[in-house]
């Protein structure tokens, strides 16, 4: 039982930081915060459903259109809204939850919803680790978030764009001096952080089934990493989705599974309280938050 | 050939808001017109309405009131995603109050205000230090968690809610009462707003670092304006608790978020008026669209979208500007 909760918790540490991955990119370096993440990761999902049951696409080829066209969406909502709205907190804000609630709620209302509208997994096998059944997608999701994050350190630390990125996320006019077209790279942080949210969700929702309803979910859990780690943090990330993935899993093993969304809840208060920046927030400390 | 649009105040501007001596009925009439048409008009409306839009007059006070609630927090640089918090916490308090301690309706509403307010300005205080999107981060999770510890632990109903709770006296006193406090608190927070009180909330939103270097403590500010925003909204929950006799997790909905969010943006944020006349708009808007049912907050959602992009002043602004103003082209040499 104990063991079991521990590996579990892993796996569940492991979503939680794909998850919030691509939502601590996009803020990290442009500083907008995409609440319409939800919406993006619940659209990949039913993208690939319909690749795959009304055209008749492998599974495999849905997966890869599908991210690309969240990435192209990502990019234009940057490119016809948030552009003319940047630099102002409000307006982004509102624009990109607008965003999100009418797509999740255009998505409720066609009524797509059902056990009907499910992905199939990658690999449907399981093995037994001890006395726990442990299946061959949950290790993948592990293994394919561990990589995102080297790969994403690799690519922020030593490549042109990633190099690029970090400068606008540090200082802008000043990466603005160095050539660096801060539209653009504003441009390719919201795609990315998009393609993430559909990579994400093309991981996890074979777990369960799509619903509209998982969107508020995914964007809270987003939100709730962001915060306790602080954001644009990406070590912050990664302690926050443990501290976050155990807490949940062990509630759910010995209190009782509806409690734990009440642990994130407590959790992110209490981070508040002791450190209003997070727990590894440094960026802009001082004047973003005090 | 270039041109640039020319703005000038019209005559009657400068001669009625520089003298303080008028001296014609017409300038008199510019002056109050605006203030009188709307206070005229929600104290006559329920009189001339058949009983469906009584209904719909009274829903839309209620989002006026809490589309208020919302821009007096965004005047003082807080943006909330969950007006439904307040709404919620008046709503829960004054079933409380009616249903276990059997508080007349007319006294549980005012003390669930109260009670409300002190509420979410406890829960959110942790919260005070923290700017900008921080903050709408935090306000969009907390309603929504809410209704997960009611399901978890059911408090107060648990899933099934409240029910048979006291109505008020009788519809009219339903519709005066709210229209009242509605006319109530549009003109007096917009007040508020122009003395020298409202000016720190102001500057707390334009700039706080120089608000603490005058000397003043912006968290005791902002605490103050949190209360006054919550106890608006808590008040608007207690009263729909007592028109619908019912309260339940229904109140930490989204509507009630989202529809004053996109009434002040609509109408033009920063000046309640411009909340009030988003809230006009759009309640008998969605009304009348209320057959394509669950398609309204895809609606609301990207109507939100549009107007922060196209007009990012909202109605109000650019009603006003073309009452004191005209507009010309001219040739730009």
């Amino acid at each position: 039982m104990f063991f079991g909760t521990i590996i579990y918790a892993l796996f569940n540490t492991a979503i939680l930081a794909i998850t919030a991955l691509g939502f601590n990119l996009t803020f990290g370096i442009s500083g907008i915060a995409n609440f319409s993440y939800g919406a993006m990761y619940i659209l990949a999902a039913y993208v690939s459903w319909m690749l795959v049951h009304l055209l008749g696409l492998p599974f495999w080829l849905s997966v890869f259109v599908s991210i690309a066209i969240t990435m192209v969406l990502g990019a234009l909502i940057y490119r016809f809204v948030l552009l003319r709205v940047r630099g102002q907190v409000l307006s982004e804000v509102i624009a990109t939850f607008g965003i999100g609630l009418g797509t999740l709620e255009l998505f409720q209302y066609l009524g797509f919803v059902g056990f009907e509208y499910t992905l199939p997994v990658f690999i449907d096998d399981s093995f037994m680790i001890g006395d726990t059944v442990v299946d061959w997608q949950r290790l993948l999701i592990t293994i394919v978030a561990g990589m995102l994050v080297a790969g994403l350190w690799v690519f922020t630390h030593h490549t042109r764009l990633g190099l690029a990125f970090r400068g606008i996320a540090q200082d802008e006019s000043t990466a603005l001096t160095l050539g660096i077209d801060s539209d653009l790279m504003g441009m390719l942080s919201v795609s990315m952080g998009c393609g993430l949210a559909a990579l994400a969700s093309l991981l996890i929702i074979p777990l369960g089934s799509i619903s509209p309803s998982e969107g508020y979910d995914v964007l809270i859990k987003a939100l709730a990493v962001c915060i306790i780690g602080g954001l644009g943090s990406t070590g912050g990330l990664i302690v926050a989705s443990f501290i976050v993935g155990f807490a949940e899993r062990f509630t759910d093993a010995y209190v009782g599974s509806q409690w734990t969304m009440i642990v994130s809840l407590a959790a992110i208060l209490i981070v508040l309280v002791v450190k209003p920046s997070g727990l590894f927030g440094r960026q802009k400390e001082l004047a973003e938050r005090i | 050939m270039e041109r640039r649009l020319e703005r000038i105040d019209r005559g009657i501007k400068a001669r009625a808001s520089g003298v303080f001596a008028l001296s014609s009925w017409r300038e008199m009439l510019y002056l109050s017109a605006p203030r009188l048409i709307p206070a005229l008009g929600f104290l006559l409306l329920p009189l001339v309405l058949d009983n469906y839009w009584q209904k719909v007059l009274l829903s839309m006070a209620v989002f006026a009131l809490l589309a208020i609630s919302w821009d007096i927090l965004a005047q003082t640089g807080m943006i909330s995603l969950g007006q439904g918090l307040f709404f919620g916490l008046g709503a829960y308090c004054s079933g409380i109050l009616n249903h276990s301690l059997g508080l007349h309706p007319l006294l549980a509403v005012p003390v669930a205000a109260i009670l409300g307010g002190v509420i979410s300005t406890v829960v959110l205080l942790p919260v005070l230090r923290l700017r900008g999107v921080y903050f709408s981060m935090v306000t969009l999770i907390i309603p929504l968690m809410l209704i997960r510890i009611i399901e978890a632990t059911k408090i107060f109903g648990g899933t099934e809610g409240l029910s048979g709770i006291a109505p008020l006296p009788s519809k009219w006193v339903e519709l005066y009462f709210i229209l009242s406090v509605l006319l109530a608190a549009l003109f007096g927070f917009r007040r508020m707003l122009s003395s020298d009180y409202g000016l720190v909330l102001k500057a707390i939103k334009d700039n706080d670092l120089s608000v603490i270097n005058a000397g003043i403590n912006i968290y005791w500010y902002k605490a103050q304006a949190l209360f006054i925003a919550g106890s608006l909204g808590a008040l608007c929950g207690a009263f729909m608790t007592h028109v619908y006799m019912f309260v339940g997790m229904p109140v930490f909905a989204l509507d009630y978020s989202i529809l004053p969010i996109a009434a002040a943006v609509v109408g033009g944020p920063g000046t309640l008026a411009g909340a009030t006349l988003g809230a006009a708009i759009l309640v008998p808007l969605s009304e009348i669209l209320r057959g394509i049912g669950g398609l309204r907050i895809v609606f609301y959602g990207y109507f939100l979208v549009v107007f922060i992009v196209v007009l990012p002043e909202g109605i109000f602004h650019y009603i006003e500007r073309k009452y004191h103003q005209f507009d010309r082209w001219v040739e730009v040499e």
